[in-house]
Protein backbone atom coordinates (compact mmCIF):
# COMPACT_ATOMS: atom_id res chain seq x y z
CA UNK A 1 0.00 0.00 0.00
CA UNK A 2 1.25 3.15 -1.04
CA UNK A 3 -0.79 5.73 0.41
CA UNK A 4 0.07 7.99 3.24
CA UNK A 5 -3.33 8.07 4.69
CA UNK A 6 -6.03 5.97 3.97
CA UNK A 7 -9.62 6.22 5.12
CA UNK A 8 -12.06 2.96 4.78
CA UNK A 9 -15.75 3.04 5.50
CA UNK A 10 -15.52 5.13 8.43
CA UNK A 11 -19.04 5.70 10.35
CA UNK A 12 -19.81 8.23 13.12
CA UNK A 13 -23.33 8.39 15.02
CA UNK A 14 -23.84 11.99 17.05
CA UNK A 15 -27.79 11.45 19.01
CA UNK A 16 -29.28 8.76 16.68
CA UNK A 17 -28.18 11.08 13.67
CA UNK A 18 -25.83 9.50 11.24
CA UNK A 19 -23.62 12.34 10.41
CA UNK A 20 -20.69 9.64 8.45
CA UNK A 21 -21.61 6.79 6.64
CA UNK A 22 -19.30 4.96 5.43
CA UNK A 23 -16.91 7.08 3.78
CA UNK A 24 -13.59 5.99 2.33
CA UNK A 25 -10.40 7.46 0.29
CA UNK A 26 -6.76 7.54 -0.14
CA UNK A 27 -3.91 9.87 0.10
CA UNK A 28 -0.98 9.68 -1.18
CA UNK A 29 2.18 11.19 -0.09
CA UNK A 30 2.33 15.11 -0.82
CA UNK A 31 -0.96 15.58 -2.04
CA UNK A 32 -3.62 18.13 -1.41
CA UNK A 33 -7.00 17.37 -0.93
CA UNK A 34 -9.90 19.59 -0.57
CA UNK A 35 -13.49 18.63 0.94
CA UNK A 36 -16.53 20.56 0.41
CA UNK A 37 -20.22 20.36 0.03
CA UNK A 38 -22.88 21.84 2.34
CA UNK A 39 -22.96 22.59 6.29
CA UNK A 40 -23.84 19.85 8.45
CA UNK A 41 -22.51 17.08 6.08
CA UNK A 42 -19.83 15.60 8.46
CA UNK A 43 -17.03 17.54 7.11
CA UNK A 44 -15.12 18.51 10.08
CA UNK A 45 -16.35 15.14 11.94
CA UNK A 46 -14.13 13.13 9.35
CA UNK A 47 -10.99 15.34 9.84
CA UNK A 48 -11.87 14.88 13.82
CA UNK A 49 -12.17 11.37 12.86
CA UNK A 50 -8.96 10.95 11.20
CA UNK A 51 -6.79 12.06 14.79
CA UNK A 52 -9.62 10.55 17.27
CA UNK A 53 -10.51 14.03 18.72
CA UNK A 54 -13.85 12.21 17.85
CA UNK A 55 -13.42 8.34 17.75
CA UNK A 56 -15.50 6.85 14.65
CA UNK A 57 -17.91 4.15 15.56
CA UNK A 58 -17.04 2.07 12.65
CA UNK A 59 -14.11 1.77 10.38
CA UNK A 60 -10.32 2.02 9.87
CA UNK A 61 -7.72 4.62 9.20
CA UNK A 62 -3.79 4.11 8.14
CA UNK A 63 -1.32 6.62 8.48
CA UNK A 64 1.90 5.65 6.25
CA UNK A 65 1.15 2.00 6.87
CA UNK A 66 -0.06 1.85 9.93
CA UNK A 67 -3.80 0.99 11.19
CA UNK A 68 -4.38 3.60 13.76
CA UNK A 69 -7.94 3.20 14.59
CA UNK A 70 -7.53 0.74 17.29
CA UNK A 71 -4.29 1.02 18.83
CA UNK A 72 -4.80 2.73 22.14
CA UNK A 73 -1.70 3.43 23.84
CA UNK A 74 0.00 5.06 20.58
CA UNK A 75 -2.98 7.90 19.57
CA UNK A 76 -0.83 10.16 21.18
CA UNK A 77 2.27 9.01 19.19
CA UNK A 78 -0.07 9.52 15.78
CA UNK A 79 -1.42 12.71 17.02
CA UNK A 80 1.32 14.23 17.26
CA UNK A 81 1.97 13.18 13.05
CA UNK A 82 -1.08 14.97 12.43
CA UNK A 83 -1.45 18.33 12.55
CA UNK A 84 -4.67 19.97 12.89
CA UNK A 85 -5.74 23.52 12.12
CA UNK A 86 -8.82 24.53 14.00
CA UNK A 87 -11.57 27.15 12.61
CA UNK A 88 -11.42 29.19 15.86
CA UNK A 89 -7.75 28.64 15.78
CA UNK A 90 -7.55 27.43 19.54
CA UNK A 91 -3.88 29.21 20.39
CA UNK A 92 -3.17 28.48 24.36
CA UNK A 93 -4.33 32.17 25.60
CA UNK A 94 -1.61 32.05 28.02
CA UNK A 95 0.98 31.91 25.97
CA UNK A 96 2.90 33.89 23.34
CA UNK A 97 2.91 33.19 19.65
CA UNK A 98 6.20 31.76 20.25
CA UNK A 99 5.29 29.42 23.09
CA UNK A 100 2.76 28.23 21.59
CA UNK A 101 4.56 26.69 18.34
CA UNK A 102 7.46 25.55 20.98
CA UNK A 103 5.03 23.85 23.36
CA UNK A 104 4.35 21.07 21.26
CA UNK A 105 7.69 19.95 20.55
CA UNK A 106 8.92 20.52 23.98
CA UNK A 107 6.68 18.55 25.93
CA UNK A 108 5.58 16.04 23.21
CA UNK A 109 8.70 15.37 22.01
CA UNK A 110 10.90 16.50 24.95
CA UNK A 111 13.32 18.57 22.87
CA UNK A 112 15.60 20.91 24.92
CA UNK A 113 14.13 24.47 25.55
CA UNK A 114 17.26 26.21 23.17
CA UNK A 115 16.15 23.90 20.36
CA UNK A 116 12.83 24.18 20.67
CA UNK A 117 12.81 28.11 20.95
CA UNK A 118 15.14 28.22 17.59
CA UNK A 119 13.13 25.34 15.76
CA UNK A 120 9.82 27.52 16.55
CA UNK A 121 11.34 30.79 15.94
CA UNK A 122 12.06 29.00 12.16
CA UNK A 123 8.63 28.22 11.84
CA UNK A 124 7.29 31.55 13.02
CA UNK A 125 9.53 32.92 10.59
CA UNK A 126 7.97 30.39 7.35
CA UNK A 127 4.56 31.71 7.96
CA UNK A 128 5.98 35.24 8.02
CA UNK A 129 5.37 36.04 11.96
CA UNK A 130 8.97 35.98 13.00
CA UNK A 131 8.65 40.10 14.65
CA UNK A 132 5.52 38.38 16.39
CA UNK A 133 7.28 36.04 18.33
CA UNK A 134 6.93 37.95 21.74
CA UNK A 135 2.88 38.88 21.16
CA UNK A 136 0.13 36.87 23.02
CA UNK A 137 -2.87 34.99 21.01
CA UNK A 138 -5.48 38.35 21.86
CA UNK A 139 -2.56 40.81 20.67
CA UNK A 140 -2.85 39.32 17.01
CA UNK A 141 -5.39 39.36 14.43
CA UNK A 142 -7.25 36.41 13.08
CA UNK A 143 -5.23 35.71 10.48
CA UNK A 144 -2.15 36.06 12.33
CA UNK A 145 -3.51 33.67 14.80
CA UNK A 146 -4.44 31.24 12.42
CA UNK A 147 -0.96 31.58 10.77
CA UNK A 148 0.80 30.95 14.29
CA UNK A 149 -1.37 27.59 14.60
CA UNK A 150 -0.06 26.74 11.55
CA UNK A 151 3.27 27.32 12.67
CA UNK A 152 2.20 25.39 15.77
CA UNK A 153 1.74 22.10 13.56
CA UNK A 154 5.01 22.48 11.43
CA UNK A 155 6.69 22.88 14.52
CA UNK A 156 5.47 18.59 15.01
CA UNK A 157 6.84 17.73 11.70
CA UNK A 158 3.98 16.35 10.93
CA UNK A 159 3.31 13.39 8.08
CA UNK A 160 0.05 15.56 7.33
CA UNK A 161 -1.67 18.44 8.20
CA UNK A 162 -5.96 18.51 8.46
CA UNK A 163 -6.98 21.96 8.30
CA UNK A 164 -11.05 22.56 9.41
CA UNK A 165 -12.53 25.63 7.99
CA UNK A 166 -9.29 27.16 8.20
CA UNK A 167 -10.45 30.58 7.12
CA UNK A 168 -14.21 30.79 7.76
CA UNK A 169 -13.63 32.98 11.20
CA UNK A 170 -11.97 35.28 9.21
CA UNK A 171 -13.13 38.40 8.25
CA UNK A 172 -12.45 38.58 4.28
CA UNK A 173 -9.41 41.05 4.82
CA UNK A 174 -7.11 38.42 6.20
CA UNK A 175 -7.93 35.27 4.57
CA UNK A 176 -5.28 35.60 1.63
CA UNK A 177 -2.35 36.16 4.30
CA UNK A 178 -4.01 32.22 5.42
CA UNK A 179 -4.55 30.81 1.85
CA UNK A 180 -0.65 32.04 0.99
CA UNK A 181 0.77 30.44 3.78
CA UNK A 182 -1.61 27.13 2.81
CA UNK A 183 -0.42 27.51 -0.79
CA UNK A 184 3.20 27.31 0.16
CA UNK A 185 3.00 24.78 1.82
CA UNK A 186 1.53 22.41 -0.36
CA UNK A 187 3.83 23.96 -3.16
CA UNK A 188 6.55 22.22 -0.75
CA UNK A 189 5.29 18.96 -0.71
CA UNK A 190 3.32 18.85 2.66
CA UNK A 191 0.54 16.39 2.74
CA UNK A 192 -2.67 18.19 3.37
CA UNK A 193 -6.32 17.35 3.36
CA UNK A 194 -8.37 20.92 3.78
CA UNK A 195 -11.74 21.29 4.36
CA UNK A 196 -12.91 24.77 3.10
CA UNK A 197 -15.28 26.69 0.91
CA UNK A 198 -12.31 28.77 -0.76
CA UNK A 199 -13.07 27.52 -3.95
CA UNK A 200 -10.03 29.51 -5.39
CA UNK A 201 -7.69 27.80 -3.44
CA UNK A 202 -9.48 24.47 -4.37
CA UNK A 203 -8.41 25.49 -7.93
CA UNK A 204 -5.29 26.41 -7.27
CA UNK A 205 -3.57 23.84 -5.86
CA UNK A 206 -5.93 20.35 -4.72
CA UNK A 207 -4.78 16.87 -6.24
CA UNK A 208 -8.27 16.31 -5.80
CA UNK A 209 -11.59 17.54 -4.31
CA UNK A 210 -14.14 15.60 -2.93
CA UNK A 211 -17.95 16.88 -2.52
CA UNK A 212 -19.42 15.76 0.52
CA UNK A 213 -23.35 15.76 0.74
CA UNK A 214 -25.31 13.90 3.59
CA UNK A 215 -22.44 11.90 5.53
CA UNK A 216 -20.93 10.56 2.04
CA UNK A 217 -18.91 11.22 -0.50
CA UNK A 218 -20.75 12.08 -3.69
CA UNK A 219 -18.31 12.87 -6.07
CA UNK A 220 -14.82 13.19 -6.62
CA UNK A 221 -11.83 13.96 -9.02
CA UNK A 222 -9.38 16.63 -9.92
CA UNK A 223 -10.72 20.38 -9.73
CA UNK A 224 -10.84 20.56 -13.60
CA UNK A 225 -13.12 17.47 -14.11
CA UNK A 226 -15.26 18.55 -11.50
CA UNK A 227 -15.83 22.47 -11.89
CA UNK A 228 -16.42 21.97 -15.88
CA UNK A 229 -17.94 18.00 -16.28
CA UNK A 230 -19.70 17.05 -12.40
CA UNK A 231 -20.93 13.78 -13.22
CA UNK A 232 -23.22 14.49 -10.43
CA UNK A 233 -25.55 17.58 -10.60
CA UNK A 234 -25.95 18.19 -7.23
CA UNK A 235 -22.04 18.79 -7.07
CA UNK A 236 -22.56 21.65 -10.24
CA UNK A 237 -25.31 23.04 -7.94
CA UNK A 238 -23.14 23.64 -5.20
CA UNK A 239 -20.10 24.92 -6.71
CA UNK A 240 -22.14 27.34 -8.43
CA UNK A 241 -23.76 28.56 -5.82
CA UNK A 242 -20.68 28.21 -3.51
CA UNK A 243 -18.60 30.44 -6.13
CA UNK A 244 -21.64 32.89 -5.86
CA UNK A 245 -21.12 33.06 -2.09
CA UNK A 246 -17.64 33.09 -1.95
CA UNK A 247 -16.64 34.44 -5.09
CA UNK A 248 -13.23 33.29 -6.30
CA UNK A 249 -10.02 34.09 -3.89
CA UNK A 250 -7.27 33.49 -5.93
CA UNK A 251 -4.95 31.45 -3.50
CA UNK B 1 -12.11 55.81 76.27
CA UNK B 2 -8.87 55.40 76.79
CA UNK B 3 -5.54 53.81 75.16
CA UNK B 4 -2.52 52.57 76.28
CA UNK B 5 0.82 52.02 74.26
CA UNK B 6 1.53 48.86 75.83
CA UNK B 7 -1.44 46.82 74.89
CA UNK B 8 -0.42 46.70 71.24
CA UNK B 9 2.91 44.75 72.61
CA UNK B 10 0.89 41.24 73.55
CA UNK B 11 -1.56 42.05 70.49
CA UNK B 12 1.40 42.37 68.17
CA UNK B 13 3.00 38.67 69.81
CA UNK B 14 -0.31 37.14 68.19
CA UNK B 15 0.16 38.16 64.87
CA UNK B 16 2.76 35.58 64.04
CA UNK B 17 0.30 32.75 64.87
CA UNK B 18 -2.68 34.63 62.97
CA UNK B 19 0.02 34.86 59.68
CA UNK B 20 1.33 31.14 60.35
CA UNK B 21 -2.39 29.75 60.47
CA UNK B 22 -3.70 31.56 57.57
CA UNK B 23 -0.50 30.67 55.45
CA UNK B 24 -0.87 27.28 56.27
CA UNK B 25 -3.78 26.66 55.81
CA UNK B 26 -4.58 28.02 52.59
CA UNK B 27 -1.29 26.06 51.47
CA UNK B 28 -2.75 23.21 52.58
CA UNK B 29 -6.26 24.03 51.04
CA UNK B 30 -4.37 25.04 47.80
CA UNK B 31 -2.85 21.52 47.19
CA UNK B 32 -5.92 20.00 48.46
CA UNK B 33 -8.58 22.23 46.39
CA UNK B 34 -6.68 21.52 42.98
CA UNK B 35 -6.79 18.31 43.33
CA UNK B 36 -10.48 18.05 44.09
CA UNK B 37 -11.02 20.19 41.84
CA UNK B 38 -9.21 17.73 39.03
CA UNK B 39 -11.11 14.82 40.37
CA UNK B 40 -14.43 16.88 40.29
CA UNK B 41 -14.01 17.85 36.40
CA UNK B 42 -12.09 14.62 34.80
CA UNK B 43 -12.73 12.30 37.42
CA UNK B 44 -14.85 9.10 36.43
CA UNK B 45 -18.03 8.86 38.41
CA UNK B 46 -17.06 7.52 41.53
CA UNK B 47 -14.50 10.43 42.00
CA UNK B 48 -16.68 13.18 40.77
CA UNK B 49 -19.19 11.04 43.94
CA UNK B 50 -16.51 11.65 46.05
CA UNK B 51 -15.37 15.31 45.56
CA UNK B 52 -18.84 16.32 45.56
CA UNK B 53 -19.34 14.76 48.93
CA UNK B 54 -16.29 15.89 50.62
CA UNK B 55 -16.83 19.98 49.10
CA UNK B 56 -20.85 19.47 50.25
CA UNK B 57 -19.75 18.17 53.84
CA UNK B 58 -17.34 20.75 54.65
CA UNK B 59 -19.26 23.65 52.89
CA UNK B 60 -22.52 22.41 54.25
CA UNK B 61 -21.30 22.95 58.23
CA UNK B 62 -20.05 25.47 60.32
CA UNK B 63 -16.25 26.15 60.97
CA UNK B 64 -16.40 26.02 64.68
CA UNK B 65 -18.11 22.67 64.20
CA UNK B 66 -15.45 21.32 62.49
CA UNK B 67 -12.71 22.70 64.42
CA UNK B 68 -14.64 21.30 67.81
CA UNK B 69 -15.15 17.82 66.17
CA UNK B 70 -11.63 17.80 65.57
CA UNK B 71 -9.91 18.72 68.38
CA UNK B 72 -12.78 17.97 71.41
CA UNK B 73 -14.17 15.14 69.49
CA UNK B 74 -11.12 12.88 67.76
CA UNK B 75 -9.72 12.62 71.24
CA UNK B 76 -12.65 10.24 71.87
CA UNK B 77 -11.55 8.12 69.08
CA UNK B 78 -7.53 8.24 70.83
CA UNK B 79 -7.10 10.72 68.16
CA UNK B 80 -5.16 13.65 70.22
CA UNK B 81 -3.87 16.47 68.36
CA UNK B 82 -2.29 19.14 69.42
CA UNK B 83 -4.30 22.56 69.15
CA UNK B 84 -2.17 23.85 66.29
CA UNK B 85 -2.45 20.86 64.30
CA UNK B 86 -6.28 20.72 65.06
CA UNK B 87 -6.48 24.40 63.86
CA UNK B 88 -4.46 23.37 60.37
CA UNK B 89 -6.67 20.56 59.78
CA UNK B 90 -9.83 21.71 60.40
CA UNK B 91 -9.45 25.24 58.72
CA UNK B 92 -7.28 23.46 55.67
CA UNK B 93 -9.58 20.92 55.31
CA UNK B 94 -12.49 23.54 55.27
CA UNK B 95 -10.65 26.03 53.10
CA UNK B 96 -10.02 23.27 50.37
CA UNK B 97 -13.56 22.63 49.89
CA UNK B 98 -13.88 26.54 48.88
CA UNK B 99 -11.15 26.95 47.32
CA UNK B 100 -12.16 23.66 45.11
CA UNK B 101 -15.49 25.45 43.87
CA UNK B 102 -13.24 28.26 42.56
CA UNK B 103 -10.62 26.33 40.89
CA UNK B 104 -13.78 23.93 39.43
CA UNK B 105 -15.14 26.83 38.01
CA UNK B 106 -11.94 28.27 36.66
CA UNK B 107 -11.31 25.15 35.08
CA UNK B 108 -14.49 25.08 33.54
CA UNK B 109 -14.15 28.25 32.28
CA UNK B 110 -11.14 27.63 29.89
CA UNK B 111 -12.56 27.15 26.86
CA UNK B 112 -13.17 23.92 25.43
CA UNK B 113 -10.85 24.66 22.19
CA UNK B 114 -7.93 24.53 24.31
CA UNK B 115 -7.52 21.69 25.82
CA UNK B 116 -8.52 19.77 22.00
CA UNK B 117 -5.68 21.76 20.26
CA UNK B 118 -3.46 20.56 23.26
CA UNK B 119 -4.48 16.84 22.60
CA UNK B 120 -4.21 17.13 18.72
CA UNK B 121 -1.02 18.09 19.30
CA UNK B 122 0.00 14.69 20.88
CA UNK B 123 -0.28 15.71 24.53
CA UNK B 124 -1.54 13.08 27.17
CA UNK B 125 -4.63 14.68 29.14
CA UNK B 126 -2.30 14.91 32.14
CA UNK B 127 0.06 17.12 30.04
CA UNK B 128 -2.82 19.32 28.64
CA UNK B 129 -3.98 19.45 32.21
CA UNK B 130 -0.73 20.51 33.64
CA UNK B 131 0.63 22.96 30.58
CA UNK B 132 -2.38 24.46 29.23
CA UNK B 133 -5.07 23.91 31.65
CA UNK B 134 -3.94 24.85 34.93
CA UNK B 135 -1.65 27.88 33.67
CA UNK B 136 -5.00 29.20 32.42
CA UNK B 137 -7.46 28.02 35.20
CA UNK B 138 -4.88 30.00 37.93
CA UNK B 139 -5.08 33.29 36.33
CA UNK B 140 -9.02 33.56 36.32
CA UNK B 141 -9.29 31.99 39.68
CA UNK B 142 -7.47 34.10 40.93
CA UNK B 143 -9.93 37.13 41.70
CA UNK B 144 -12.30 34.88 43.61
CA UNK B 145 -8.80 32.88 45.45
CA UNK B 146 -7.91 36.16 46.57
CA UNK B 147 -11.23 36.65 48.25
CA UNK B 148 -10.65 32.81 49.93
CA UNK B 149 -7.84 34.28 51.45
CA UNK B 150 -8.97 36.82 52.68
CA UNK B 151 -12.09 35.00 54.58
CA UNK B 152 -9.77 33.14 55.83
CA UNK B 153 -7.13 35.64 57.52
CA UNK B 154 -9.94 36.33 59.48
CA UNK B 155 -11.84 33.47 60.27
CA UNK B 156 -8.59 31.95 61.65
CA UNK B 157 -9.54 34.23 64.60
CA UNK B 158 -12.02 31.35 65.23
CA UNK B 159 -9.01 29.20 66.78
CA UNK B 160 -8.99 31.00 70.04
CA UNK B 161 -11.88 28.79 71.14
CA UNK B 162 -8.73 26.20 71.73
CA UNK B 163 -6.90 28.26 73.28
CA UNK B 164 -4.24 29.39 70.86
CA UNK B 165 -3.28 33.06 71.43
CA UNK B 166 -3.42 33.73 67.87
CA UNK B 167 -4.07 37.86 67.55
CA UNK B 168 -7.63 37.05 68.57
CA UNK B 169 -6.71 34.91 71.62
CA UNK B 170 -4.21 37.92 72.29
CA UNK B 171 -6.92 40.18 72.42
CA UNK B 172 -9.31 38.19 74.37
CA UNK B 173 -6.79 37.73 77.32
CA UNK B 174 -5.95 41.10 77.09
CA UNK B 175 -8.91 42.51 77.12
CA UNK B 176 -9.73 40.19 80.62
CA UNK B 177 -7.19 41.39 82.24
CA UNK B 178 -7.87 45.08 81.87
CA UNK B 179 -11.46 45.10 81.75
CA UNK B 180 -11.44 47.38 78.79
CA UNK B 181 -12.93 45.12 76.07
CA UNK B 182 -14.19 47.91 73.97
CA UNK B 183 -10.97 49.34 73.07
CA UNK B 184 -9.21 46.68 73.35
CA UNK B 185 -11.50 44.68 70.25
CA UNK B 186 -11.32 47.85 68.23
CA UNK B 187 -7.96 47.62 68.33
CA UNK B 188 -8.01 44.10 67.40
CA UNK B 189 -10.32 44.91 64.60
CA UNK B 190 -7.94 47.34 63.14
CA UNK B 191 -5.11 44.58 63.49
CA UNK B 192 -7.26 42.40 61.23
CA UNK B 193 -7.85 45.56 58.78
CA UNK B 194 -4.44 46.47 58.10
CA UNK B 195 -3.44 42.78 57.21
CA UNK B 196 -6.42 42.58 55.06
CA UNK B 197 -5.15 45.84 53.24
CA UNK B 198 -2.19 44.55 52.98
CA UNK B 199 -2.65 40.99 51.69
CA UNK B 200 -5.04 42.70 49.39
CA UNK B 201 -2.45 44.86 48.05
CA UNK B 202 0.35 42.17 47.29
CA UNK B 203 -2.47 39.99 45.75
CA UNK B 204 -3.27 43.02 43.59
CA UNK B 205 0.40 43.50 42.66
CA UNK B 206 0.49 39.63 41.95
CA UNK B 207 -2.60 39.47 39.72
CA UNK B 208 -1.19 43.00 37.74
CA UNK B 209 2.05 40.94 37.17
CA UNK B 210 0.89 37.71 36.02
CA UNK B 211 -1.80 39.01 34.16
CA UNK B 212 -2.08 38.29 29.98
CA UNK B 213 -3.83 39.70 27.38
CA UNK B 214 -6.81 38.62 26.47
CA UNK B 215 -7.02 36.09 29.26
CA UNK B 216 -8.97 36.44 32.75
CA UNK B 217 -12.59 37.82 32.97
CA UNK B 218 -11.20 41.64 32.74
CA UNK B 219 -8.72 40.69 30.08
CA UNK B 220 -11.60 39.33 27.78
CA UNK B 221 -13.91 42.32 28.25
CA UNK B 222 -10.83 44.60 27.54
CA UNK B 223 -9.81 42.96 24.49
CA UNK B 224 -13.20 42.75 23.00
CA UNK B 225 -13.46 46.62 24.32
CA UNK B 226 -10.32 46.79 21.75
CA UNK B 227 -11.54 44.98 18.93
CA UNK B 228 -14.72 47.01 18.87
CA UNK B 229 -12.97 50.20 18.63
CA UNK B 230 -10.51 49.24 15.82
CA UNK B 231 -13.69 48.09 13.98
CA UNK B 232 -15.73 51.30 14.79
CA UNK B 233 -12.75 53.05 13.81
CA UNK B 234 -12.20 51.38 10.33
CA UNK B 235 -16.10 52.09 9.69
CA UNK B 236 -15.62 55.73 10.52
CA UNK B 237 -12.51 56.10 8.14
CA UNK B 238 -14.66 54.25 5.29
CA UNK B 239 -17.83 56.38 5.44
Amino acid sequence: MNSLLRVEDIHKTYAAEEVLKGVSFDMAKGATKVIIGPSGTGKSTLLRCINRLTPPDKGRIWLDGEEITHSRGSINKHRAEIGFVFQSFNLFSHLTALGNVRIGPMKVKRMAKAEATKLATEELARVGLADKAGAYPAELSGGQQQRVSIARALAMFPKLILFDEPTSALDPELIGEVLEVMVSLAKEGMTMLVVTHEMGFARAVADEIIFMEHGVIAEQGPPAQLFTNAKHPRTAEFLNKISELYGETDG
Amino acid sequence: MIFRWEWLQPLAEGLPLTLNITFTCIAVGLGLGVFLALGRVYGGRPIRWLTSAYIQLFRGTPLLVQLFIVYFGLPNWGITLSRYTSAILALGLNTAAYQAEYFRGAIQAVRGGQMMAARSLGMTMSQAVRHIILPQAFRLVLPSWSNEFILMLKYSSIVYTITLYDLMGQGKRLASRNFRFFEIFVIVALFYLALVLIVTLILRAIERKIRIPGLGFAGEAESRRQRLFKRGRSVGAGA
